[in-house]
């Protein structure tokens, strides 16, 4: 696969950097009690959203579960709106309604972050059903955590997608824990993408089993995502696994008794951004105060994010009454 | 164009096909509804009129049934799924209640889900506890989503194409032991009822029965042994437990002073408890009586014949209810 221009490279650092800096002001928010509710925190995990999302076209879909910001972000979401969502404002994403756990952007395809674990696998299949049925070149993207794969919505989805051969790359963000259980001590299978065996044929017919990937390489997760688009694209569904970590709790207020602090900082060392920033440093010479500059208009944005939210009006009791039905 | 006598089963047929004629956006998918033709028949001869795009077979699996019909109606599909009987769409719950019903809010009006969920409720048939109750009070519990509960043909035809037609989901329960009924149905590909209105099913000036579903055919049995008795039930057919439309039901009382809800539920939290606290809220200076409730019996039904009748309302404990009150 033919390695991206230098800006697309530097742009996909913007976003992570992005990502970084917005995950870390919204858990000061909610440290203030600014921000509501459960807040997940995308911190270790940019490469995996920034890669797989990077390699989708425009009109292609993204879903994702409840840890959704920096799929948000990625997908081009503005920082104001998003940040605007956390903080409950009616200039917010979702209007203030549906808060953290789901954000979404119907322009720009991204169908949103979804709260009940596996509850959006199903919608994930329909949306690319729609797609097959309308005859449209298009491919969803669905996110999921680990944890996801052990609950019947998955297995239900990723069986009616090898049988209808949907176009849909279910991609596994495997950040080692669902919430404080560990895979292995949850799962059967350790090798989570293996599941994909348990939906395809001897003959090679049904649901592809796609690699698992170093999902702390941003170049990686572009290259394993862009390849198993094109084959959803031609031959239906796909499943890949991305090994990820997550450097913060599952949640705020998460004590993290499952882990010790020694495996978190071996992966700090090993963080996506950092590492990518060593690519590109390696790669082009003097790119060095680029990036420096990349680092302060991401903390930049951020900051007018918040000043934007801050400043935004609260929803009202139309708000509250609004969209539960069409009218 | 005139109206034909036509069973409740031909009349959703009936409905399903013109509105798959008029959108090709609609399409069906379900436990059984191609090949088989419908667990129920009412989708027999459909695969091959319409192609197997369009008549989609699915496995025995409720929460992707549900769960994909929403995302392919966010999309801007019009999917009619079917859940062969109520029970089981409690594996697609979370589906229904959290999704269907909500997503269109929690993003702030960003997405419609245009779909319908088919399935039959009821009991009476020897299924046994896990197959027979008529649990679909608990969807009607839940805002973003209407409930159609039809009790005649009339009313099933022009009450799915409303629901097909219409850009909010729907849960469209069909009674299995009612399909065979038989009543006449305009033939014009255009008729459509509207959504959320109750509807007078028999006029009377005695006591107000306030029902839906088979409560109707129990109900209507029941008024004509009144009759001979010299009281005359209005009968109120609900059709809609959401939206609920009440305001029939009041008019009526405020002539009959006396009500009796009849239903297949079970009692507990039921439409009859919900009726009767608006009664009594919006009503109560009209009130000459308790409302009276009959329902199914609070306990799980059995096989057996003779005990699961037993449990069920039927027109002798309707007439022995309004009789309390008049």
């Amino acid at each position: 696969m033919a390695t991206p221009k230098k800006d697309t490279l530097l742009d996909w650092y913007r976003q992570m950097v992005l990502i970084r800096r917005f995950e870390e002001r919204c858990a000061e928010l909610y440290q203030q009690g600014l921000i509501g509710g459960f807040l997940h925190l995308y911190i270790g995990q940019e490469a995996t959203g920034v890669g797989a999302v990077a390699a989708l076209r425009e009109n292609d879909h993204v879903i994702t579960a409840y840890r959704d910001h920096g799929i948000a972000l990625a997908r081009g979401l503005d920082p104001k709106a998003v940040m605007a969502e956390m903080l409950g404002k009616r200039t917010g994403v979702s209007g203030g309604k549906g808060g953290s756990m789901h954000l979404a952007d119907r322009e720009r395809h991204f169908w949103g972050g979804y709260g009940i674990v596996g509850g959006h696998l199903p919608l994930a299949a329909g949306i690319a059903l729609a797609a097959q049925y309308e005859e449209k070149d298009e491919v969803v993207l669905a996110l999921m955590g680990d944890g996801a794969t052990n609950i019947g919505y998955f297995h239900e989805s990723l069986n009616l997608s090898a049988v209808w051969k949907l176009p849909v790359v279910w991609l596994i963000e495997n950040n080692q824990y669902g919430m404080g259980t560990s895979v292995e001590r949850a799962s059967g299978a350790k090798e989570l993408v293996r599941r994909a065996l348990a939906y395809s044929s001897e003959d090679g017919s049904g649901m592809k089993m796609g690699p698992r990937i170093d999902g702390m390489d941003v170049l990686a997760v572009h290259d394993a995502i862009s390849e198993a688009i094109e084959h959803a694209r031609k031959n239906g569904p796909i499943l890949v696994e991305s090994l990820t970590y997550r450097l913060e709790g599952h949640s705020m207020g998460d004590p993290q008794r499952y882990r010790t602090k020694e495996e978190v900082e071996s992966f700090v060392e090993s963080g996506p951004i950092g590492r990518f920033r060593q690519v590109l440093i390696d790669k082009y010479k003097g790119v060095e105060s680029t990036l420096d500059k990349i680092d302060e208009e991401a903390l930049q944005a951020v900051e007018d994010a918040v000043e934007f939210a801050q400043n935004s009006e609260d929803p009202t009791y139309e708000d509250l009454i609004s969209h539960v039905y069409v009218d | 164009m005139a109206d034909r006598p036509i069973t409740i089963r031909e009349a959703l047929s009936a409905a399903l096909r013109e509105e798959m004629q008029r959108d090709e956006r609609v399409f069906i998918m379900g436990e059984e509804v191609g090949v088989w033709g419908g667990t129920y028949a009412v989708t027999r001869g459909f695969l091959d009129e319409f192609g197997a795009k369009r008549v989609r077979d699915t496995p025995i699996a409720e929460m992707v049934i549900a769960g994909s019909a929403v995302g392919a109606a966010m999309a801007g599909l019009r999917p009619v799924a079917e859940l062969m009987t109520i029970n089981f769409a409690f594996l697609a719950l979370d589906a229904i209640v959290n999704h269907m019903a909500k997503v269109r809010y929690m993003f702030n009006g960003q997405f419609t889900v245009p779909m319908v969920i088919r399935t039959t409720t009821g009991g009476g048939k020897q299924l046994g506890a896990t197959h027979s109750h008529a649990p679909e009070v608990l969807f009607a519990h839940f805002p973003g989503m209407y409930v159609a509960v039809p009790g005649t043909a009339y009313d099933a035809k022009g009450m799915l194409k409303a629901s097909i037609r219409d850009d909010n989901p729907v849960l469209f329960v069909e009674h299995s032991t009612m399909l065979q009924r038989r009543s006449p149905v305009p033939d014009d590909p255009d008729f459509v009822l509207p959504i959320g209105k109750s509807d007078i099913k028999r006029e009377g000036d005695d006591v107000t029965i306030v029902t839906f579903g088979k409560g109707l055919e129990w109900s209507m049995a029941a008024a004509e042994q009144l009759e001979k008795d010299g009281i005359e039930a209005e009968i109120v057919d609900l059709r809609w437990l959401r939206p609920l439309d009440l305001e029939p039901v009041f008019e009526s009382f405020k002539k009959t002073n006396r009500c009796v809800v009849v239903e297949e539920s079970l009692p507990m939290f039921s439409v009859g408890a919900e009726v009767a606290a608006q009664l009594q809220n919006e009503m109560f200076d009209y009130m000459d009586a308790p409302v009276k409730r009959v329902a199914a019996m609070d306990n799980p039904l059995p096989y057996s014949r003779e005990i699961e009748l037993m449990a069920l309302p039927d027109a002798q404990k309707i007439v022995a209810a309004v009789k309390e009150v008049v």
